[in-house]
């Protein structure tokens, strides 16, 4: 990006204004489609601006962790395609894809967003193991929270195969034919308020992303509490302005939590 | 989990006898490696961490080079042997994902603009990991580099916070990360007061955050005084 | 109170040296400024001139190419028209062909390992040096060019200035006491050519012991009586 429109970026920010017309603390237009794949047992389209991700859901059968023999299994998996965008390379996911997926997975894990407790089938033996992956199909900025925002609309609108024992006890199949939804507990999102000479935005756009000097990534549960952070970037904080980011956060997640219900509502009508 | 496990005794004591805001005990040491240009050990109770900085050198393969800065890179791996179960010596995601933050962190200390189309390696190496290992381990390449003689903002004092059982504790060992509720690493460069690494991974009200902070502040301060202490008694002589 | 330490202290990264606008402070690494202070970037010492002007000399660290400096490189590779050279920089510097031959050369019949081979010494000046492409080395000049013998001692570049001296004070000491020819490669690397391998044994003994009390002061007198006791321990004095 050219240095003048990296300084005119940040003047507008100075003044408290944006490129695209949107208050320091506006997230851009949000659009979310829960169950937007038939194959998929859960899943959700979540679009902030341009970026757009898909997140889905698959369910199957296996063993628990041996430190956690009576609870199911849930994994969280994030790819960034070169067809979101010229700056992906093809292979393995790579350490903001990485990242990006670790960061979704403690907060849903902390927060026991899914009671995994009850997805124990025969404890110690069989549980529920869940894949939720996270693919970005366009890159516009802030992927993590948008990538939140499928993944936590896929886990509350899923609807999972009833698991039932065989006559030995050991054996246990998924009927398709009946389905619930997954033992939900709490809702959260991830907001990431951006520093841009000394001034705070939240939900940065591609552009806004170049001039930032670091970010703080909030989850916020429905509830109103703190359920994880990761400092993202090579600038610094100081104290007063990570508490400030906290607020920010704290603030605008009631806009997130208002675009997933919503959402969710939609279905059930 | 959470509940099962007694982490607070009666008398506000921890698992390892610590009260709430104490520190483990600590050990550092400077230039303890011959090959790399600056090296530094670091302990805190059972973790043990080496660092070793090579450069500013040249990089290759050459197309990483930036024409105006030097390039950082940095690995933050866990041998074999450092854990109960051994570890594959194959990264991990999570040694990817904190190789990057580690790497961000030490970006905004590291004067890197002064040597363009170099790179900077750092490599931290936990040979004992009884949790804390990236906050050691950035305390101990913080060391390293002032010790290779690289510019810098400040040295890198850094500590987690956790919560168990309801209690804000300093500096949590394996336990305590495993059982708490929550634990939140963070680095800071002491005498700017300026926040390089954040992390929460758990679950706090705002109250306790603004709490942990002030926590993690205590600690960061003395860990600051050992780091000073521990560059200084190289220069001391017999 | 506008400088907050004292000269000749030991200083460390991160560390308040001055405050205020009536401090000179001469453009260098070692020392950064936020706002109206001054904060040390190296560990170092203190240099504090006419009570105001303040400069940091750092203790540790690696050679800086400078146009015009002397330095000691040695062949690392050969292309077909130049030498690829190690001066213990960042960057490998560049020895043209056709500086150190004075022929004209034809690169089809002439090899250069034949004139300068790999592990060679060479006594060099740096010609040219930008940033934006490695250094360029020159061996014109009186007493430049491949080194054949004598012994070579590296110690740590920052440590240089310290057995220079001030106008040169300690090494013209060290000359006269040990009867050595000594050459300072300002990269760090000494060449040292004595009546006798034994002088010279002593000269590099007395270099490495600078190295090491680089930051302690009564130094070039302990440096004599060092080389006096050696010399006379090696029976070449009384």
């Amino acid at each position: 990006m050219s240095r003048l429109k990296k300084s005119s970026i940040v003047s507008l920010i100075k003044k408290g204004l944006r490129v695209d017309g949107r208050k320091l603390n506006e997230y851009r237009e949000i659009t979310i489609i829960p169950n937007y794949i038939a194959k998929a047992e859960g899943s959700a389209y979540a679009k902030i601006g341009g970026t757009l991700v898909i997140a889905g859901l698959k369910v199957g059968i296996g063993t628990p962790y041996p430190d956690t023999p009576n609870c199911g299994v849930i994994t969280v998996n994030a790819e960034f395609v070169p067809f979101a965008s010229p700056t992906f390379e093809p292979g393995p996911p790579d350490e903001n894809a990485i990242e990006l997926a670790r960061v979704i997975d403690r907060s849903i894990r902390e927060l026991k967003v899914i009671d995994l407790e009850k997805l124990a089938i025969i404890p110690g033996e069989k549980v529920y193991i869940l894949w939720l992956d996270i693919y970005v199909f366009d890159h516009d900025g802030n992927l993590l929270d948008t990538s939140m925002l499928a993944a936590i609309t896929t886990l509350l609108t899923a609807r999972i195969p009833k698991a039932v024992i065989k006559e030995d006890g050991k054996t246990v199949e998924l009927n398709k034919e009946v389905s619930e939804p997954l033992p939900i507990t709490n809702k959260v999102v991830t907001v990431s308020v951006g520093k841009v000479n000394g001034k705070f935005i939240v939900d940065p756009n591609i552009d806004e992303e170049q001039v930032l000097d670091c970010r703080l990534a909030i989850s916020i549960s429905e509830d109103g509490r703190i359920a994880g952070m990761q400092k993202m970037g090579s600038g610094t904080f100081a104290l007063n302005e990570v508490i400030e980011a906290v607020k920010i956060a704290k603030e605008a997640s009631k806009t997130l939590f208002d675009k997933i219900n919503e959402a969710i509502r939609s279905i059930r009508k | 989990m959470i509940g099962k496990i007694k982490l607070i005794d009666e008398n506000g004591l921890r698992v390892d006898g610590r009260k709430p805001g104490e520190l483990r005990p600590v050990k550092m040491e400077v230039g303890v490696l011959k090959n790399a240009d600056g090296s530094a050990y670091v302990e805190q109770g059972n973790t043990r961490v080496l660092a070793a900085v090579y450069g500013p050198r040249e990089i290759h393969p050459k197309h990483l080079t930036l024409p105006d800065r030097a390039i950082l890179r940095t690995r933050y791996h866990m041998v074999p042997y450092s854990t109960d179960e051994r570890k594959s010596p194959a990264p991990t995601r999570r040694e990817i994902e904190l190789s990057k933050v580690i790497r961000e962190a030490l970006e905004s200390v590291i004067f890197v603009e002064l040597y363009p189309r170099t790179t900077i390696d750092v490599f931290i190496e936990v040979i004992q990991a009884d949790a804390g290992t990236r906050t050691a381990g950035l305390m101990a390449a913080s060391l390293a580099l002032a010790d290779a003689g690289i510019p810098m903002r400040d040295l890198i004092a850094a500590v987690a916070v956790g919560k168990v059982n309801g209690t804000l504790v300093l500096d949590i060992n394996q336990v305590e990360d495993e059982f708490g509720e929550a634990d939140m690493p963070i680095a800071m460069m002491p005498n700017l007061g300026e926040i390089v690494l954040l992390q929460l991974n758990g679950v706090l009200t705002e109250e306790e955050f603004y709490e942990a902070l002030k926590l993690a502040q205590k600690g960061i301060v003395q860990l600051y005084e050992i780091e000073k202490q521990a560059l200084m008694r190289k220069y001391c002589l017999g | 109170m506008p400088i907050l330490v004292q000269h000749r202290q030991i200083v460390l990264p991160g560390q308040l040296l001055a405050e205020g606008k009536d401090v000179e402070v001469k453009a260098q690494h070692t020392i950064y400024r936020v706002g109206d202070k001054y904060y040390s970037s190296v560990i170092g010492l203190a240099d504090i001139q006419e009570g105001k002007k303040l400069s940091v000399i750092a203790l540790e660290g690696f050679y800086f190419p400078k146009v015009d400096d002397i330095v000691i490189g040695m062949i690392v590779d050969t292309g077909l028209t130049s030498w690829t050279v190690d001066i213990r920089s960042p960057y490998l510097a560049i020895l043209h062909a056709s500086d150190v031959l004075n022929k004209p050369f034809n690169p089809l019949k002439d090899n250069l390992r034949r004139h300068l081979d790999i592990g060679d010494l060479v006594l060099s000046k740096i010609s040219q040096f930008d940033r934006t492409r490695n250094p360029v080395l020159t061996v014109k000049g009186k007493g430049l060019g491949k080194i054949t013998k004598g012994v070579i001692v590296e110690i740590v570049p920052s440590r240089v200035p310290r057995v220079i001296g001030r106008r040169g004070s300690m090494i013209n000491m060290v000359k006269e006491e040990t009867k050595c020819q000594i050459t300072i490669g300002l990269n760090g690397r000494i060449w040292i050519i004595g009546p006798t391998p034994v002088h010279e044994e002593v000269a590099v003994l007395a270099i490495k012991k600078i190295e090491r009390e680089t930051h302690t002061s009564g130094l070039t007198d302990r440096v004599k009586m060092f080389i006096r006791e050696e010399l006379r321990k090696r029976g070449l004095t009384k």
